[in-house]
């Protein structure tokens, strides 16, 4: 992706950095502006736990242009252990140990290429522990 | 409000059209929605389209039509909520009819998906794009992790997600404008190619090229036309979280639920009234979900209610008697108003071999995305 | 007191068995095992290179060290096998430990010396008092040609390394460096794979400069092989190290420790450095090391630690080598690595 958009994206995908709603305590990842649950504009930084739940899953394995030559690969729903969620690949297992309930933690890895010339894309993937 | 009445509709074959264009698709079913409306002049166009600019590399399609339809200087416009564009547009054409702004507006979808874009890429823009699709998940990858959690949830099986392709190609079967015209078994689907565990490529709705129209004006104008025409009782819409993830619970769709029961609010309706329904089958899965939501079975129970044959033509309660999207193709902008054609020659008696007995309440429901948008309509004879 | 206030290391779990690449080949795997010494190598995934290794490696350092990563005054990434020609690894490193931005970053590159290059500056640069904190870490995803020598050896992992003087676990006693011009082992720019001058590489490369620097230190500052506990030298395969060790005098039991490139294979720029973080897992307060690298090109980093009592403290707050060594590894096969190291033509 174009780098300006993905540089601003680095807190969330290098460092799952997230926020919390002052007034209502609910998570949000990424940050926003205005709170989903109680329409606050206040925030406190925070980061998304190191580890998670799967609350679902499955194995990608018709995939976009980007992705095409790294198939098949288990993509998961994971809720972290400080209650957000997020959808991220599942690494380094086969696709049939995943299940609904296993822990995961998260990683630092390459996402995609863009193609031969372009930039390199970086983010969080989860593990099995 | 005046009560809106559709008084025309027409849509073009669904499938790889490779000899038309965009502009042709549209203008080919325009014109027969005009044709079989005899109107002789339209008052204003809404074109849903998800995107033509990422297919064909072309936007303003509102002007596009217009212009190709001979139409200018009418306003026309395009309308975008990725898989429900066309749903929501007839929403558009409903507010301007009954607000009495216009009395005669054509209501259109279009989408021309075979001319070499990247469809997964394209489509794939429904997605939240930095917190899905940056990830790697596809759209049966989404559809894959709802399907997997209903199945833990609620104990649906794999036959009876295969159960929903099967009904679907087996009414498509009889739909002379159908992308696929064949039936598949229960193996069949069971076995295909897999695109994303659970979903085979026979859970999948296809990439399509096709496009539908409606002509609408108000319920005493429509008298005076002198045509069958099929009265507007109840529109609902509504929006959801657009990833996935952040859903209240991934097994519901919670849009679904809420457009329902705004148009049967609005329609002053329950849901067993309704005698046959064309709803947003993108994948089986969704099928099994939309029907809990919209009442027509119980929550957790869409699996077994499908299996036991209660949403086939004679079943109770007549699902996607087009074929759905399944069978009869996904062009995705044109899907909410084909489903409204379909819909209306059922309240006509018009569907040949795929017609529901005695159908006089019939609903429509148009999905985006993963379930982030929806809209429904709910028409009757009159 | 100046040194190692916190060292961890990440390996893949991916692997190879050189009876596979040797079956590839024609090659007798018996007689490339005996001459090699080596049984199988770590192999980046798909999704891993320098950067996700160093990234890995560094977050196991900061673990041991406890420091707050933006209190790291400089960070730098050694490897032959940077991502971008033109870009630094260490800035994404550095991005995603939340280093930045008050931090001085630089690449270093010296083929498998990269690593303690790396360590020397960061070193350097605390006694100085320039910064309070530096990491230095030695990474690689080396590519070895197909059929050659090194496709048996040319591994992946990486190890970091926090110098700092508050909460030494491994006091820097002396450093030594020797270098010439030796262009044993290249890879011109443009180039996928290295080349190398055979049996060129041994005496007149690997030899000299390794028993260069370890004479010179072991002068310098006095000490005899018999007053350390371990010794780790650079392990292009598991033939080497030992010759060298055995000439300086050294024992095999000194050695074992971080002798480990039988299952690891040669991580170039994380090969001295990883045996080194693999003897520091076992390493008592007191005992003396001596870490030599090699760089083809070609030179030797030197450097005598002793223990303190803080590595008692610290050495079971991050995952240990052995067991990332022997633990959940995926074997592949000469396919499955093919395509994992990009050795496939394919489409643009």
């Amino acid at each position: 992706m174009p780098s300006p958009g993905y540089r601003r994206e680095m807190p969330q995908r290098y460092r799952l950095e997230a926020a919390r709603c002052k007034k209502c305590g609910k998570l949000f990842f990424p940050p926003r502006l205005v709170c989903a649950g109680c329409g606050s504009k206040e925030f406190d930084k925070t980061k998304l736990s190191e580890t998670g739940t799967i609350l679902s899953h499955t194995v990608i394995r018709v995939a976009p242009a980007d992705f095409a030559t790294q198939v098949p690969y288990a993509i998961a729903i994971v809720e972290s252990d400080n209650g957000v969620r997020l959808t991220t690949q599942v690494v380094d297992c086969k696709p049939e140990d995943l299940e609904i309930g296993k822990k995961v933690k998260f990683i630092f890895r390459k996402l995609y290429e863009e193609g031969h010339t372009g930039i390199i894309c970086y983010g969080y993937k989860a593990v099995l522990v | 409000m005046r009560e809106v009445a559709v008084v025309g509709c027409g849509m073009t074959k669904f499938g790889e059209l490779w000899e038309k264009s965009l502009r042709d698709i549209f203008v080919e079913a325009a014109l027969k929605a005009i044709d079989d409306a005899g109107v002789d002049h339209i008052d204003s166009m809404y074109v849903g389209a998800m995107t033509p600019g990422l297919f064909v590399g072309q936007e303003h399609i509102g002007v596009l039509m217009a212009d190709y339809l001979g139409m200018a200087p009418i306003p026309a416009m395009r309308v975008e909520s990725a898989c429900c564009s066309s749903g929501m547009a007839l929403r558009l054409g409903l507010f301007e009819i009954s607000s009495g702004y216009s009395d005669i507006v054509l209501v259109g979808g279009v989408e021309k998906m075979n001319d070499g874009a990247d469809a997964t890429y394209a489509l794939a823009t429904a997605a939240d794009q930095e917190y899905e699709v940056y990830q790697g998940v596809t759209f049966p990858g989404l559809y894959a992790l709802i399907a997997r959690a209903h199945m833990h949830r609620y104990g649906t099986t794999r036959e009876q997600l295969a159960a929903v392709s099967v009904k679907n190609h087996h009414n498509g079967a009889m739909n002379p404008n159908a992308q696929f015209q064949r039936e598949v078994t229960l193996e069949q689907v069971m076995n295909a190619t897999l695109v994303a565990d659970p979903l085979t490529v026979l859970d999948s709705s296809p990439v399509s090229d096709g496009a539908a129209c409606v002509v609408l004006t108000s319920v005493d104008f429509a008298k005076q036309l002198k045509v069958p025409s099929v009265k507007i009782l109840g529109s609902g819409a509504a929006t959801d979280t657009l990833a996935l993830h952040n859903r209240e619970d991934i097994t519901t769709l919670k849009a679904v639920k809420l457009s329902g029961k705004a148009a049967y609010k609005m329609a002053g309706i329950k849901p067993s009234d309704i005698d046959v329904a064309e709803v947003h089958d993108c994948f089986s899965i969704a099928e099994i979900c939309i029907i809990e939501e919209l009442g027509f079975t119980q929550k957790g129970k869409g699996g077994p209610f499908t299996e036991q044959g209660n949403t086939a033509l004679e079943g109770k309660i007549p699902v996607n008697p087009s074929g759905g999207l399944k069978s009869k193709g996904h062009p995705v902008g044109a899907t909410g108003i084909a489903q409204v054609v379909e819909v209306v020659e059922q309240l006509r008696g018009n569907a040949g071999k795929r017609q529901v007995k005695n159908a006089k309440i019939g609903l429509t429901q148009n999905m985006g995305g993963s379930g982030g948008s929806s809209v429904v309509h709910i028409f009757t004879t009159t | 007191m100046i040194g190692i206030i916190g060292y961890g290391s990440y390996l893949p779990r991916y692997r190879i068995k050189v009876e596979e690449i040797a079956h590839q080949w024609g090659r007798d795997p018996v007689t490339v095992k005996r001459g090699l010494m080596l049984n199988e190598k770590t192999v980046p995934g798909m999704d891993e290179d320098t950067i996700t290794i160093s990234v890995a490696a560094a977050k196991n350092a900061l673990k041991r060290a406890g420091i707050d990563p933006g209190e790291i005054g400089a960070l730098y990434v050694g490897s032959e096998s940077h991502p971008y020609a033109v870009k630094p690894s260490g800035t994404v490193v550095a991005e995603a430990l939340g280093a930045v931005p008050n931090v001085h970053i630089a690449d270093y590159e010296f083929a498998c010396k990269a690593g303690t290059e790396a360590m020397f500056v960061a070193y350097g640069l605390v006694k100085a008092d320039l910064v309070k904190y530096a990491l230095a870490i030695g990474a690689d995803t080396s590519q070895g040609a197909p059929g050659d020598a090194l496709e048996f050896s040319a591994s992946a992992g990486g190890s970091a390394f926090i110098f700092g003087k508050e909460g030494v676990i491994a006091e820097v006693l002396d450093t030594f460096s020797y270098t010439t011009d030796t262009p044993d082992f290249w890879r011109r720019e443009g180039a996928f794979y290295p080349l190398h001058g055979g049996r060129f590489t041994g005496e007149p490369a690997y030899f000299k400069h390794i028993l260069g620097a370890a004479k010179a230190i072991l002068d310098k500052s006095g000490y005899k092989p018999a007053d350390f506990a371990y010794a780790v030298f650079h392990m292009p395969n598991g033939k080497f190290p030992l010759t060298a060790g055995k000439r300086l005098g050294f024992t095999k039991a000194q050695m074992e420790p971080g002798w480990i490139v039988p299952l690891m294979g040669n991580t170039y720029s994380g090969s001295s450095p990883t045996g080194f973080s693999a003897t520091l897992d076992i390493a008592k307060p007191d005992d003396l090391i001596l870490l030599v690298s090699f760089g083809s090109g070609a030179g030797s980093d030197a450097f005598i630690f002793k223990m303190t009592k803080r590595i008692d403290e610290v050495r079971d707050k991050a995952e240990k080598l052995k067991s990332m060594l022997e633990n959940n590894r995926i074997y592949l096969d000469y396919g499955q690595y093919a395509k994992f190291r990009g050795k496939i033509i394919m489409n643009e």
